[in-house]
This record gives structure tokens, sequence and C-alpha cells, in this order.
């Protein structure tokens, strides 16, 4: 669409039977390579692989480069990760060091016991 | 650094005569209270209570900005939407999305939604300051509005950090030389809710919306002004159809030119009673009166003699309506009608209660402005001075300041009662005025009559003289008072005293017509006398000849005889001797 960086990571196969089966559409936004920006995106890489493998789609996107993103998503915080799909929106601010409340924001149940 | 230097160097000119600089605001009568605008350059604060007006204000610096004086603007709003903000403007006719589409002016609603947000550990506002540059940047703005920064504090739980975003964003803005406008909420004690004054120390503009006896009036005062002076009084303000306007007390000055070209007042023998000349151009003229009094009939005299030299009239009536006013002057032989036709009198009626004070006066500034009047009537005053009397005072100052800073001959009619209180009233006003006329009814023997005095006309040597008010069919008529053992008589009494004393007259007339006769009787009767008395004298002196002449006679008789006897004795000689 209409982020310059892309870090797509297309399911790699249908997800078990389960209820939560739709695939997470998640974009990172971030302003340059700031430490907080940096620390964010491990955790959350961290995230998606222990919780939500094959069930979501990354975009990062550096508002530095594209700023008119930033009114057009209504970013105000950095870093911020918003989960687009599924409906409704939801915005978790913050380096995401937190894993429960991450996934309580992107409102997922823990699949890792 | 920068701003150290910035500061030192401000100082540095506000000794000089050349003031900080400063960014007009286009806002009517704000740039004149701060004595050219807000600090070219900073951010300045913007506060006050809900409704009071704070984003008019804003709107209207980016707007005027954008239109006026050439500098882009970015909006970044933070409560209502690009086009709520733009609809809301719109009625007072700024066209918003034009400036939008020629990139005059940047709108960023800036949505926070704190249901929607989930906080896990450390961030900053980074968003904001990326959002803001680029608006900046993509018109080249050199005014930003934030409208109601505070906005944040509600949508994240940080507060520390959200101060030090707030203080760095203040920062940035006087990094890139934005003259800014920051809404502010009030909050209980202190100038706004999260203390934001701490952080913008140049300019502080407090709004203020209050209701006095059902009526708003909308204040506002410049807390602070770093390195600049500035009016420090609270200035009514009104956001009518045109905007957002100040009404600054001009009359921190007295220094209007004066005049001193007479106009007539329209009744002929008012003129008369100043100097025969009528008042000084750019006078105010105070009619007061009771009601019915004849105080509209004096104004529509002014008003039509105005027009009738081909000058300019504002008539602004707050009790009757155009047609009414001109049906009613009819009666006395005005035609008013005829000018407003000619747009010679602008006609502005309206109910007092319509708006509050500084509406009707700010109403009257604009109707002046628009129509260039030489002459602005307006009847009458006292409706408007139901609310307190000061704030009366001080709003006719100014409207009074404003009008003689433009050579305009003011005429505010008052109606005042009976020997009532409102006596106070009157003093109020009329020491702001030059003439003031009075107009009293005077009941005697039943009936009411209308008087009229100069009770002051200053700089001129006015009649002391109270006359007789008369309507006629062709206009107002003063006639001279019957003065009589220091009583003014009027209507029917100066009639009766009139024909008392005509009566008096003839019979004093009368009286001395009998003595005339009675004299001449005398006259006749003394003279009468004298004719008897004369031919007394006169028959007096004819025995007197006659026993004189009987004597002469006799002797003679006694002569002949003795000559006869001495003929007959025959003796002559001894006679003849004795003779001579």
């Amino acid at each position: 669409m209409r982020s310059s960086k892309v870090k797509a990571k297309p399911p790699k196969a249908q997800a078990t039977g389960n209820a939560t089966d739709v695939v997470l559409e998640l974009r990172l936004y971030v302003a340059g390579q700031t430490p907080k920006s940096l620390i964010a995106l491990k955790n959350l890489k961290k995230i998606c692989e222990e919780h939500l493998q094959g069930r979501y789609r990354l975009h990062v996107i550096d508002l530095v480069k594209t700023p008119q993103l930033a009114q057009d998503d209504q970013i105000l915080a950095i870093p911020t990760l918003v989960r687009n799909l599924p409906q409704p929106i939801r915005k978790i601010i913050g380096d995401l060091s937190d894993t429960q409340r991450v996934l309580v924001g992107l409102d997922v149940r823990s699949q890792a016991k | 650094m920068a701003r150290a230097s910035k500061r030192t160097k401000t100082v540095a000119a506000s000794r000089a005569f050349p003031q900080l600089k400063k960014s007009p605001s286009g806002i009517a009568g704000f740039d004149e209270i701060t004595g050219g605008g807000l600090p070219t350059g900073r951010p300045t604060i913007v506060c006050g209570g809900p409704g009071c007006g704070k984003t008019m204000f804003a709107m209207e610096f980016l707007i005027r900005g954008a239109t006026e004086f050439g500098e882009p603007g970015v909006l970044m709003t933070f409560e209502e939407t690009g086009e709520e903000i733009s609809r809301n403007v719109e009625s007072l006719g700024f066209n918003v999305q034009s400036l939008v589409d020629k990139k005059k002016l940047f709108l960023d609603y800036v949505r926070i939604e704190p249901s929607e947000i989930q906080e896990t550990g450390e961030y900053d506002l980074e968003g904001l300051f990326v959002r803001l540059e680029h608006a900046v940047e993509s018109v080249g703005a050199k005014r930003v509005a934030l409208d109601t920064v505070e906005a944040i504090f509600s949508g994240f739980g940080n507060p520390g950090m959200l101060r030090a975003e707030i203080r760095r964003l203040f920062r940035w803005l006087k990094d890139h030389g934005l003259t800014t406008v920051i809404t502010a909420e009030r909050g209980e004690r202190t100038l706004t809710r999260y203390g934001l004054e701490e952080y913008v120390s140049d300019c502080v503009v407090s709004l203020d919306h209050r209701v006095n006896d059902q009526i708003s009036t909308r204040r506002m005062r410049i807390v602070k002004y770093r390195g600049s002076s500035h009016g420090t009084d609270e200035y009514p303000f009104l956001i009518d159809k045109k905007g957002f306007s100040v009404l600054p007390l001009s009359s921190i000055r007295l220094d209007h030119k004066v005049s001193k070209d007479r106009i007539s007042s329209g009744i002929e023998d008012l003129d008369t009673m100043l100097e025969g000349l009528g008042f000084f151009r750019g006078s105010s003229i105070l009619v007061s009166g009771t009601s019915g009094s004849g105080k509209s009939t004096v104004a529509a005299h002014f008003a039509d003699e105005t027009c009738r030299s081909g000058k300019r009239a504002l008539y602004i009536a707050f009790e009757e309506s155009s047609a009414q006013v001109t049906r009613n002057m009819r009666s006395v032989g005005i035609n008013l009608a005829q000018y407003i036709k000619k747009g010679l009198l602008g006609f502005h009626a309206w109910r007092p209660s319509q708006h509050g004070l500084e509406m009707h006066l700010l109403r009257i500034h604009d109707l002046v402005d628009e129509f260039k009047p030489q002459v602005v009537i307006v009847d009458p005053i006292t409706n408007l001075i139901s609310a307190n009397l000061n704030e009366v005072h001080a709003m006719l100052m100014r409207l009074l300041d404003f009008l003689k800073d433009r050579q305009i001959t003011a005429m505010f009619t008052t109606l005042t009662a009976n020997r009532g209180a409102e006596e106070q009233t009157e003093v109020g006003i009329s020491s702001l005025t030059d003439t003031w006329i009075l107009l009293r009814d005077l009941e005697v023997n039943g009936e009411r009559n209308r008087c009229l005095y100069v009770l002051k006309s200053r700089g001129m040597a006015h009649s002391n003289q109270i006359r007789e008010f008369v309507l006629s069919r062709n206009g107002v008529r003063l006639l001279p008072a019957y003065v009589g053992s220091g009583t003014v008589y009027t209507g029917s009494a100066r009639l009766a005293q009139e024909a008392r004393e005509k009566a008096e007259a003839l019979r004093e007339q009368q009286q001395l017509e009998e003595k005339r006769k009675e004299f001449s009787a005398r006259r006749s009767a003394l003279e009468s006398q004298i004719a008897a008395l004369r031919s007394e004298l006169s028959s007096g002196e004819s025995e007197f000849a006659r026993l004189t002449r009987q004597r002469s006679e006799r002797q003679q008789r006694l002569a002949l005889d003795r000559e006869e006897m001495g003929k007959i004795r025959g003796v002559t000689p001894a006679n003849e001797v004795l003779n001579s």
C-alpha cells in the first residue's frame, strides 16, 4: 500500500482449527532508528514468533520517511503498534516490553503455555 | 541558546522605540490593545472556559494571517475535526476549504481515543512532532494554532512524559519561529487546567464569558505580554457574523480633533438658543425627557436637517420600527422616507433585548464603518441601561470616543422617569455628552405641556431660557415661554395669563378715560366759573364807568346850569379866571 518499509510475513500455512483463525494485520509506526523503536521492534518480533505464528502480517512504517501517514493513521505516540484487522482498530503504544499487555491489547489469547 | 539571544535582543529593543516584533492577528481591536498583535515566532496561550471563543480566536488568527498578511498557517485540532471547524467558521464568512486547496492553510485533526489505546512501556509523542513538521513544511506555515493541546492529557497516562513533551513542543515551535496560538481550558484556580502557562511565558490572553442579569458578555484580558506594553483592562469582545472583535477603550487617549463647524439642529428656534448656530460638529448631544415629551421628534428633526443638507445620517431605533417612525414623523411634517429611499438616511431598528450591550455597540460600530454617516442618532439609549450602569458608562464612552474620533455628531435620546431615581442615570451619561437638551412635561391646569431647555452646551453661550415646545403640523416650534413672578406659564395657563394681562390693560385704559372725562368736566366747570367771574368783573367795570360818566355828565350839567344861571345873572369874568 503506502508503506515504504514492508516486512511482510506471509502466513506459512493455514492456522489450526481455532476461532482465532483470522490473520492479524499489524503495523508498527516508528520515527527513525530510535532506541525505543528498536526495542519495540525486537519485542514485537518475539511476541509474533511466540504467539502468532503464521497468523499475522507486519508492516513497519517509518514516519520520518512518510510523515503524511502520521496524520492519515492518527499516530501521536511513538512507537505505536496498530492492529488494523480484524476490526475494530486497536492501538498499543510504548516499547511493547510487557508481553501480556500486548496480547491483551491485540485481543489474542496466548497459545504458548 | 537561540532563545536567550532573542530575549536579550528584545530587552534592548524595548528600550529603544521599536518594540518586540509582532504579528498582526487581524482580529479587530486586538491588535490595538496589544500594540500590534501577537509576539512573532513565539507561542501565545489563549485560555478561557468552555464556549468563550478560544477556537474562534485561533481560527481567525490563522485565517486572517493567510488571507490578509500572506502568512500560511497550520491548525492542529484535538477536539473537533477539520470539517467541523470549517463548518463552524463558514458561518462567519470564512472559506476554510478554499484556503486549504490553495495551500494557505493546513488542517490536522488529532484524534485521541483513550479506549483504543493500550500502553506498554515507554513512548513519546514524536508522532505529534512529525505531523506538525510535515504540516508546517507542506504549506510553508508561519502561524500555528493548537486547539486544545491539553486534550493529550486525557489520552495518555503518563503525565511526566506529557509535560516533558509539551515543553519540547513549545521549544520546537519557538525554534522554528512559528507564531503560535495555543488554546487552553481554564483551570479551577490557575489560568489553565494543566498549567500550560508555566511553559509559555511570552503572552497569555484570558477570555471570559459571563452572564449578568441574563445578558451575556464576553471579556478579554491580556494577562501578560513579555517585552511589550499592552492594555491591562478587561475588554469586551464579540463574535458576530464578521468574526471576532474586541472593543478597545480608545479613550485611553483623550485627544480627538475638535471642530468649530456648527451644524443645525433642524429646529430653528433651538438653533437660536445655541447662539443661533446649532451644535458643534463632532459633538455629542443628549436629549433627555419623560415619555412623550418629544425626544424622537427632536431626533427626527436633526436627521431631517442632516439629510436635507445632503449629508448622511444613521438612525438607530430601539423602540419603533422604521415604518412606524417615518409614519409618525410625517404627522409633524417630517418626511424621512424620501431620505431613506435616497440612501442618505440609514435607518436601523432592533430590539434592545436582542443582544448584550457589546453587541449593540459593535453593531453600531459596524454600521458606522459601513454607512459612513456624519450624524448618528440612537433613540433611545435608555433601553441599553438595563444592565450595570458602570458598564453602560464605559460602553457609551467607547462609542462616543469612536464617533468623536471620526468627527461624527452623535445624538442620543434617553428616557427619564418623572423625578425618579433615573436622574442619577442621566447624570452618569450626561457627563459624557457635550450638549444636554432637556425636555420636560409640565402638568398644570389639567393639561400637560412640553418644555425645552438647554441644560448645558459646552463651548457656547447657550440660552438659559425655558421654552415651550409645541409640536405642530409643520414641525417643532419653541415659543418664548411666559415668565411672570418666577413661574413659567405654558399652554392654557399661558393663554389665561395673557388674557388676564389684556383685561388689566383694558381696565387701566378705561380708568384713564374716566379720569380724562372727569377732568374735562371739571375744567369746563372751572372755565364757566372763570367766565362768570369775568362777566362779574366786566359788569363791575361797566357800572363804574357808568357812574363815572353820570358824574361827569352831572358836573357838566352843573357847569352848564351855572353858565346859564350866570348868563341869566350876567356875570362871566370871575368864572373864567376861576376855571383857568
